[in-house]
Order: C-alpha cells, then structure tokens, then sequence
C-alpha cells in the first residue's frame, strides 16, 4: 500500500531498507479477526451471537463433565452426595464399575485374555493397512487375511480352546466384531457385485443389479429380523444357525450392495480409453480388472466406500433391536439396574463419544489418504 | 498395408474337445457362464423353496396371508389418520403402521431439508466463528450412531420434562410435558373445503401465469416480477376465500384435565424423538451436500453473471442455484431415501411404524414370519421405488441441456 518511493524522504540508501513487519492491519492476529470475524456490521452481529451461545453452552458441559463429575462412588446416592449438588456432574463411576462389561459383554471371566489378545491382533492387523511404509508390510499383509479367521477361533474357541458362546459376545468387542467382519467381507463381495453389474453379460448384470436395488431398498432393521426370524427356514431341516453368524452375513451383504454401487460410480467415472487401451494390450478381462481398472477406480471411490464402512460401523447399534448387546445395549440394561437408574445421559455420552472416535478417525484417514494417492493437478 | 493380408480368418483352434473349444470362444464363454450362473441361482433358489416347504410343514403352519383379517388384539397408541381399535384386524394395524411411517418421514425430509440448508449456508459463512461451530456441530451429529440420537432425544423427553400437571407453557395454548407438546389442532368447519378449493385454484393460476410469463419475456424481454405476484395471487385468493366463507376454521385448544391434557394435538414423545433426531441427523449430512453443491459452482461463473449486469438476487435464481442443485439432487434423493428407511428405528422406542405394527406385534402374535416380513420388505421396495422415481424425475427436468 505505502510505496516507499513516493515518501519525500529517503531515509535509507537504496538496497539497504531493513525488512519490516507487514503492516498490522493486513496481517497477524488483528487483521485476521477484521477479515473473519468482524468484516461487516451483520458479521459483528454473528460473531457476538455465537460467542453467546458458546458462552451458554461451553462452561455448563466443561462443569458437567470434569470438574463437577465423580470418578468414584458405589451407586448413584453415594456418587450425588459426593457433589455440590445432586446431578451437578456426571457420574463417572458408573461407566467405570460397568467398564468390563461395555468392553467384553457377558464373555466369561477366565477366557477374556483371548479377547484381550484379539484387540492386540487387531492393532497388528491395522498397521500395515493403514501405514503403507510399515516394515514388513508383504508379509504382514498375508496375516491380514488370515487374521479375522484367527480372531474368529479365538474368540468362539474350540480346536482345543474352551468354546465360548455367541450370545455371550457384547458391548465394545461385538461393535469390532460386525465391524470388522462386515467391512472386511463387503469390499470384495461389493466390488464383485459392481463388476457383475457393468459387465456385458445379461443375465449376469440383471442378476447383480436385482440384488442391489432389493438390498439398498430395504432397512437394515428388516433385513436383521428376516436373519433373526425367518432366514433358519431357508436353510435345511435340523440344521440351526448361529444368530451372530447370520447378522454378520446380512451386515456384510446389506454393505457389500451400498460399496457396489460406490464401486460402479468409480468404474463408469472412468475414461473408456482406459478399457480400450487394456484390451489393446491384449489383457485378459481379470488381468486388465486387477492391473488397470479396479487400481484407478477404487481410488477415486475412496471416499465414498470410506463412508460405507462408517455407515456400516454406526449401524453395528441396530443389533440391540434383535437382543444382541452391543455398547448400547449394554448401557440401556445397566440403566435398569435400581442402584444407577437416571444415569442415561453419563452413558449415551460415553458411547457417542466411543462412536465419534471411531467413525471420525476413520473419515479423517479417509482424507488423508485422498490426498495422498491424488495425482491430478 | 498390402504386406499383410487383411482378410485372414482368425486361426480356427482345433485342439481339444467341444467344451474347450467353446470356452476359447469368448461370446459362447459368456453364454455358458451366464448358463451356468442362472442354473446354479435357480437350484439355489428352489432348494430354498423346498427347505420352507418341509420346515413349515414340520412345525405345522402354512404359508397364507388368511391372517390379515383377523383380528389383531393390540393396540395402537398414536394413529393420527385411521380409526383404529384393538378389535380391528392385521391389516389394519398395517395401514396405521404404514401411515405413521409416511408421517413421521413426510415430516423428516421437510425439517432435515430446512436444517441441512440452513447449516450447509452457515457452513459457508465467511465468519469463522459460526462456520467452526456448525462444522463441529455436522462433525459430531453424523459420526454418532443415529439410534443413540433416537434414544438420547427420547430418553431427554421422558426423564427431564416435567410430567403434564406442572407442564412448561410456551405462550397460551403450547404446553411442553414429558407425555409430549400439546399444541392446538385446527378444527375445519362447513364451507372449509371452499377455502381449499380455491387455494387449488390459485396455484393453477400461478402455474398459467408463469408460462404465460415466460412466454411474453421469450418474445419482448419484458421481466414480470413473478414470484411476488404469485405469492400474492395465492395469499389473497385464499384469503378472500377463508373471509368470505366467514372464517371455517376454529382452533381445538389443550385444556388440563386431572393428570393430562384433553383436546388439542398430542406431538407424543416417540413421534418427537423419531422425528427430531432423524431430521438433525440427516440435516448433518445434507449440510455437507449442500455445501458442496455451491463450492462446486465455479466463481467465474458468478463474475460473468455480474459482469451480464444482473442483480443479486438474479445471479442466485438464474445461475448459482440451477448448477448447485444439479449437484445436490443426487445425493439429497439418496439421503431421503435414508431417513425413509431410518424411519423404521421407530421400533427402538415404539412408535408403531410399519415395522413395529406388522412386522413386529403382529408377527409376535400370529408366528407369520415369512408373511409379515416379506409385506414390511414389499412396502419399503415401494417407497423407496417411488422416491427413487420423483426424484430421477426432477433430476431430469435439472438436467444440463446440451445444445
């Protein structure tokens, strides 16, 4: 703004101005706050609004939930005497003397180090997934595949562990177990599906897209009371099903169809030259499916197979409808016993920040790993 | 070119026996394939079949829809549209559950879509203040399961609202109360459908009036402003009417009497909790659709229309909004169709939805399992068929022309 040289007086030789700071008013924190906060009388308005609401908001839940709050107590009177005033904080100590239970569910006592050790194989099975520059990562990458068949021995038991029944599973493990399991199987059944769909095969597409408008045109809820009420009919007669196995089966088909039809959009988004130049190659239909086109199309359908999955592991919860007790299951039967009743928000605000958790650290590495496989300009 | 002669045949493979050879051939591949795929699914599918028939058969029970008409024997708390006691049958309770579910997503879609615009504009703002807060806000709502809002939001109504004796009042007539929102209900009077008659009327004539518009500015360039005259032919023919009619329409106000409200609308707490936490929850991401819609229209496209020297408001109606909603559309059909079919939660807190009333009491009752499933599975096909149709329908009317 200031030229220099049109200031009368030249106090400093040519070349040997020292370099100021830029003015105040164009740059650091004031200028920030002129431009995005206060840039307009309607603008001073909003801001003043929201400082008010943050102001209401803000230090009445700080107050809640840590300063006032109780980490220890033995039922909800002791927990509300401790405090200034009865339900001035929250009472921690609820979820912390259920803390078991929310993580393993009803699974028995002496057998939990197999889910213990179940987490850890989780976190080994995540690393070279998500860190492509993990040492190691060829080999890790086979345990990968091998690793929800593992965890499934482990924690059913059996082949000399003692077996541990399925309606014995709950809370935080059942979550990873759905999750896990659905998102593991759907990707592939989904990108198989969306093949399927656009191939130029007839019979074949008609069949795919049946599938995936029939599953994307009806609720989870009903797809999990056809699995909990009528799916053992179709099956043969004496054979019984394991309900935890039938509701990872219609999770992860009720998911495979919602990737296929992410998957499809990547693959018509797609150049036909990319198709044309493959068969010009001389590639087989698999060959070019793997080399050229399944690489680039998952790519750009990142994030909205990302966001499946997160849909996927939200859904986890509509397994408490059918009598399975996930987190929120267990949260809503702790809440029926006398001695914590009237604690519904300590628990819906411990399971929602569980979710959150999960779900946002999943869509965050969904971006990360968007920008990072870009290749355009 | 000449070198090379042209007209060969490809080499005709004969080594190996028919099948081999048929499968060297790629379409007599794909035909056998697609043989073998649909032999395979129809024995598949018969095998199923046939296990029903054997199991049912097993424990005794048939496969018939005889049930429908008898009588149910439960009853329905909230059924705004259709009389309905527990003395009516199945079928019945279906269209109750039906209707409920039709309300409680009619009523959805229109908050979440007023909410999920709103938030996706503020996202936008160029104050950062309240640009953070409503990300923070979008962040939290959709990375949270929305059966714990549906139950969170429930949970608060029933425990934390004061019971309808010490009920909250909301001016005269609205009282807040853990048994629901009280608020008056429109009572229509003889004469009232004259009044609705010519609200009909007057749309008709706006519809006319638009095309006759457009037609005068196509030939002479003459703008009418359109949309006041259209809010003021429906405003004033409908007014006219309701005051010449003399007024046929009273209001029914909730009176306390002994431990609850008489007259008056009930909004009852499973009805308010599914419908506001589905709308918050979807808002959140249309929000998002929103936002990207108008980001996704390129500055240039604004400056030009500027620089063509229209108005404000014009730049926004002519050429931000039809390119945004030509990306918005998609995604906001698919969102619906969501809140549709996260309608049928409902059964978590029971209110009788088509899941909860055939597919859930009903099946209870009668042990018709495949019955009432497979009716819930058709109607949600249905909606979701005739959702997926309007919108594909106004899709194509949004569609860039190519000329």
């Amino acid at each position: 703004m200031n030229d220099n040289a049109a200031t009368p007086k030249q106090e400093h030789e040519p070349g040997t101005h020292p370099n100021w700071p830029a003015p105040i008013l164009t740059s650091g924190p004031i200028a920030w706050m002129r431009d995005n906060l206060f840039s307009s009388p309607f603008n001073v308005i909003l801001t003043l609004l929201a400082l008010w609401v943050l102001w209401i908001i803000i230090p009445p839940i700080i107050n809640w939930v840590f300063i006032e709050a109780i980490w220890s107590a033995t039922d909800r009177k002791d927990c509300w005497a401790q405090m200034s005033e009865p339900e001035a904080g929250a009472c921690w100590a609820f979820i912390q003397s259920r803390l078991s239970l929310f993580i393993y569910g009803f699974y028995p006592e002496a057998e939990r180090w197999r889910v213990n050790l179940c987490f850890v194989m989780l976190i080994l099975f995540l690393l070279p997934i998500l860190w492509d520059k993990c040492p190691g990562r060829k080999y890790l990458l086979w345990y990968c595949i091998a690793f929800p068949f593992i965890a499934g021995w482990l924690l059913i038991g059996g082949f000399g562990l003692t077996p541990v029944p399925t309606n014995e599973f709950g809370g935080i493990m059942l979550t990873f177990i759905i999750g896990v399991t659905g998102i593991f199987f759907s990707l592939p059944i989904g990108v198989a599906l969306a093949l399927g769909r656009i191939s130029n095969m007839p019979a074949l597409s008609t069949i795919c897209v049946i599938f995936i408008e029939f599953i994307r045109g009806v609720p989870l809820i009903a797809l999990l009371f056809v699995a909990s009420t009528m799916l053992n009919y179709f099956l043969p007669p004496g054979t019984t099903f394991d309900l935890l196995m039938r509701v990872l089966i219609m999770v992860t088909l009720f998911s495979a169809a919602y990737i296929a039809e992410v998957v499809r959009g990547g693959l018509q988004a797609m150049p036909r030259g990319q198709y044309e130049a493959a068969d010009a190659l001389g590639l087989t239909y698999w060959q070019s499916a793997r080399l050229i086109i399944l690489p680039q199309a998952l790519k750009i359908s990142i994030p909205g197979i990302v966001n499946t999955f997160i849909g996927l592991y939200k859904d986890t919860t509509l397994v408490i409808i059918i009598g399975m007790l996930d987190p929120l299951g267990i949260g809503r039967a702790a809440l029926a016993d006398a001695e914590w009743a009237g604690l519904a928000r300590e628990v819906y605000l411990f399971i929602a920040v569980f979710f959150f958790l999960c779900c946002f650290g999943m869509s965050r590495y969904s971006l990360y790993l968007e920008k990072k496989l870009h290749t355009g300009h | 070119m000449n070198s090379t002669p042209a007209t060969t045949a490809p080499p005709v493979d004969t080594s190996g026996n028919v099948i081999t050879r048929l499968w060297r051939h790629e379409e007599s591949r794909s035909v056998i394939i697609q043989i073998v795929t649909m032999v395979v699914l129809f024995a598949l599918l018969a095998l199923a079949a046939r296990n029903v028939a054997i199991n049912l058969e097993a424990i005794g029970k048939e496969f018939s829809f005889d049930f429908l008409w008898s009588t149910a024997a439960y009853d329905i708390t909230f059924s705004p549209f259709i009389e309905y006691t527990s003395r009516d049958t199945h079928m019945r309770a279906m269209w109750v559950g039906i209707g409920n579910t039709l309300l409680v997503a009619v009523c959805g879609i229109i908050l979440a879509s007023i909410l999920g615009f709103l938030m996706g504009v503020m996202r936008l703002s160029k104050n950062w203040l309240v640009s953070r807060i409503v990300y923070c806000v979008i962040e939290f709502t959709r990375n949270v399961p929305v059966l714990l809002h549906i139950l969170l939001i429930h949970g608060v109504i029933v425990t934390t609202l004061p019971p309808p004796k010490q009920a909250i009042p909301l001016g005269e007539h609205f009282f807040i109360s853990n048994r629901g929102f009280f608020v008056p209900a429109p009572v229509f009077e003889e004469g009232f459908w004259l009044v609705v008659m010519a609200f009909i009327a007057a749309i008709v004539a706006i519809v006319f009036f638009k095309r006759w518009a457009k037609k005068v500015q196509d030939a002479t360039g003459k703008i009418y402003p359109v949309f006041w005259i259209s809010l003021g032919l429906l405003v004033g023919f409908t007014g006219l009417m309701f005051l010449l009619t003399g007024m046929p329409l009273s209001w029914d106000f909730p009176v306390l009497k002994g431990f609850n409200y008489k007259g008056g609308m009930a909004l009852r707490p499973e009805f308010l909790a599914l419908w506001l936490a589905l709308s918050y929850y979807t808002a959140s991401f249309i929000a998002e659709i929103v936002r990207g819609g108008i980001i996704s229209v390129s500055h240039g496209q604004t400056e030009a229309a500027r620089a063509l020297g229209l108005r404000q408001n014009r730049v926004l109606q002519l050429v931000v909004v039809p390119q945004a909603l030509r990306v918005i559309i998609p995604p906001l059909a698919s969102q619906y169709l969501n809140l549709t079919k996260n309608s049928s939660l409902a059964i978590a807190i029971g209110y009788m939805d088509v899941v909860a009333t055939i597919g859930g009491i009903s099946l209870m009752q009668t042990g018709k399992e495949m019955e009432t499933m497979s009716i819930v599975i058709v109607i949600y096909l249905i909606f979701s068929l005739t959702i997926s149709a309007i919108m594909n329908w106004f899709n194509r009317r949004m569609k860039l022309v190519a000329r």
